[in-house]
């Protein structure tokens, strides 16, 4: 008990704690379209593209949350505009957007030293500086999102599965997308400071494979995945206390161990749903006997 | 719009870039038709199918639509991800995107995709794994997907490409039906022989317009061959035309290679 309870005393690893719980079960939620849309990697670049928006906030002196989050839309935006381009890859989109403003980051690091004292934080994660401020932003983000996701979940999910056919049968699938990216972008925003740039991508992903793992419904793997999401966060966060290492690397650990789980448990009936998260061929099937996978 | 026609394209040309894939094209789709439409690849016939569903808006040329009238889309089964995590009812219900806030159904959408998917003889796997049917029964799933609006015209992409022939069969029956019933169909199609031969009304296809009528008017050595830039010949089998390779060296020529000659 006194495991449990001793992190409780002190302000900010409550304020700590919540954050992480919340930033989990968040990135979780989002998760789920990034890995079913086969973009595991947008996470990894949109928190980079952040880091870029950060160290301009900081360098010229401009609101972080302010800055950051309207240059991780900027971002967002530009890689799913690249990316309708049919010629340039999803993948190929965020590599070159994403990677050109962490470079920027990067270059200002080395003009200004007051921006290297404040983006350290950003890239590792640091749950001293957590605030109630930051509390406030996870838990308004959280809630904002669900909202959003359970409004447009009918238009979420047909553009995931066929964004094709959804935009022939009347859904703006442009704005759908841009949707998507905004509340990515504020996600990564406000679980950044304790996740820290370099962990967020694995926040977001890993989840929603193990919760894929675990079901063939889609409305059960967003609640299933944002679970697992603020489990990884809660635990994460007091392992985090217990054995002195940085918050974002344990939250992502935990992910990783049930991650592994799932994937033992679930053995060759999981790997079979997630291996096809690409675009791929259906089964080769005897057209008189339909197909198990299950 | 005077007649029966439900849509009409006159003079419609479209390009990507510098690239025309459709010139001056002419088409009209009147209640209750079935048409096929066949070219080969890059021929421009899935842009006709999706100007015909206002997908695109071409760059030229006049597009008209009865009032009222509404159009389905069955897309190419080889471009659906089916290990994604949908129930054959959740993907029925897609359909029914707009109009409705709240995620769950309502009583009237369980009601009406049960009694769409009892039409097409799939009414007891709603409940099932997309990837747990038949190459037949996807394929009916994304026609009951299209049907639950309730169109006047089907627009169909390559309905049997990537499938068995039994499933070719299914299809085309499933096809028979719903044109029976007084649904306008068009589908585009590669299949000259197993499908195309078999529909009432053929429109032939590269950019611009070849050939329409029966399959007896269009599937011609020289409409054909016009289309295709490959020689053809037509034979008759059944009272139906048979589209064969005119290049009869052509066994000889891949047995030569597979000797190394």
């Amino acid at each position: 008990m006194h495991v449990l309870l001793e992190p409780l005393q002190f302000g900010f690893l409550r304020h700590a704690l919540v954050v992480c719980t919340v930033a989990g079960a968040l990135c979780g939620l989002l998760g789920v379209f990034v890995i079913l849309r086969g973009m595991s990697y947008l996470g990894h670049g949109l928190s980079h593209a952040i880091f870029g928006g950060a160290a301009i906030c900081a360098a010229i002196n401009v609101n972080y949350l302010v800055g950051a989050g309207l240059w991780g839309l900027a971002s967002g935006l530009g890689i799913s505009r690249v990316t309708r381009r049919r010629i340039i890859g999803g993948d190929a989109a965020i590599g070159v957007i994403t990677t050109a403003s962490f470079a920027f980051g990067i270059a200002l690091l080395g003009f200004y030293s007051r921006v290297r004292r404040s983006i350290e934080a950003t890239v590792f994660g640091n749950v001293l500086g957590v605030s109630r401020g930051d509390v406030v932003l996870v838990i308004v983000v959280a809630v904002v999102t669900a909202a959003v996701v359970i409004v447009r979940y009918r238009a979420l999910l047909f553009t995931t599965f066929d964004p094709e056919v959804a935009e022939v049968s009347g859904v703006n699938t442009e704005r759908v997308d841009a949707l998507l990216m905004l509340l990515l972008s504020f996600a990564i925003l406000a679980s950044m400071k304790v996740m820290g740039v370099t962990l967020i991508a694995a926040a977001l992903v890993v989840p929603a494979v193990s919760a894929r793992m675990l079901t063939n419904s889609f409305a059960r793997m967003l609640w299933l995945s944002s679970s697992i999401g603020a489990v990884c966060g809660f635990v994460g966060m007091y392992l985090s206390y217990h054995l002195d290492v940085s918050s974002g690397a344990t939250i992502v650990l935990v992910g990783f161990g049930l991650f592994a789980v799932v994937f033992a448990v679930t053995g060759r009936r999981g790997l079979r749903r997630v291996a096809g998260s690409q675009h791929d061929k259906p089964a080769v099937v005897n057209p008189l006997e339909p197909v198990h996978v299950d | 719009m005077s007649g029966q026609a439900l849509l009409r394209l006159r003079g419609v040309s479209h390009n990507f870039g510098e690239a025309l894939v459709l010139d001056n094209v002419d088409f009209d789709v009147a209640a209750g038709e079935l048409i096929g439409v066949v070219g080969p690849s890059g021929s421009g016939k899935t842009t006709l199918l999706r100007v015909l569903l206002g997908a695109v808006v071409p760059t030229g040329g006049t597009v008209e639509r009865r009032r009222g009238v509404r159009a389905g889309y069955v897309p190419q089964v080889e471009t659906v991800n089916w290990h994604f995590p949908v129930t054959v009812a959740e993907v029925v219900r897609m359909a029914r995107t707009e109009g409705r806030w709240q995620p769950w159904p309502s009583r009237q959408e369980r009601r009406d995709v049960a009694a769409v998917l009892d039409r097409l003889g799939i009414g007891a796997l709603g409940h099932r794994h997309i990837r747990e049917l038949s190459g037949g029964q996807q394929q009916r799933v994304f026609i009951a997907r299209a049907l639950v609006s309730e169109p006047d015209v089907l627009c169909l992409d390559e309905p049997t490409s990537g499938v068995d022939v039994h499933t070719r069969h299914e299809v085309l029956h499933l096809l028979g039906e719903l044109h029976a019933d007084g649904l306008a169909i068009v589908l585009s199609t590669h299949d000259l022989n197993g499908i195309a031969a078999h529909l009432p009304t053929l429109v032939c296809l590269n950019v611009s317009i070849a050939g329409r009528g029966s399959a007896r008017e269009v599937l011609t050595p020289a409409i054909l061959e016009r289309v295709y830039g490959a020689p053809m010949d037509v034979l008759e089998h059944a009272g139906m035309p048979l589209v064969v390779d005119r290049e009869r060296n052509l066994a000889q020529i891949v047995n030569l290679r597979r000797a190394g000659a």
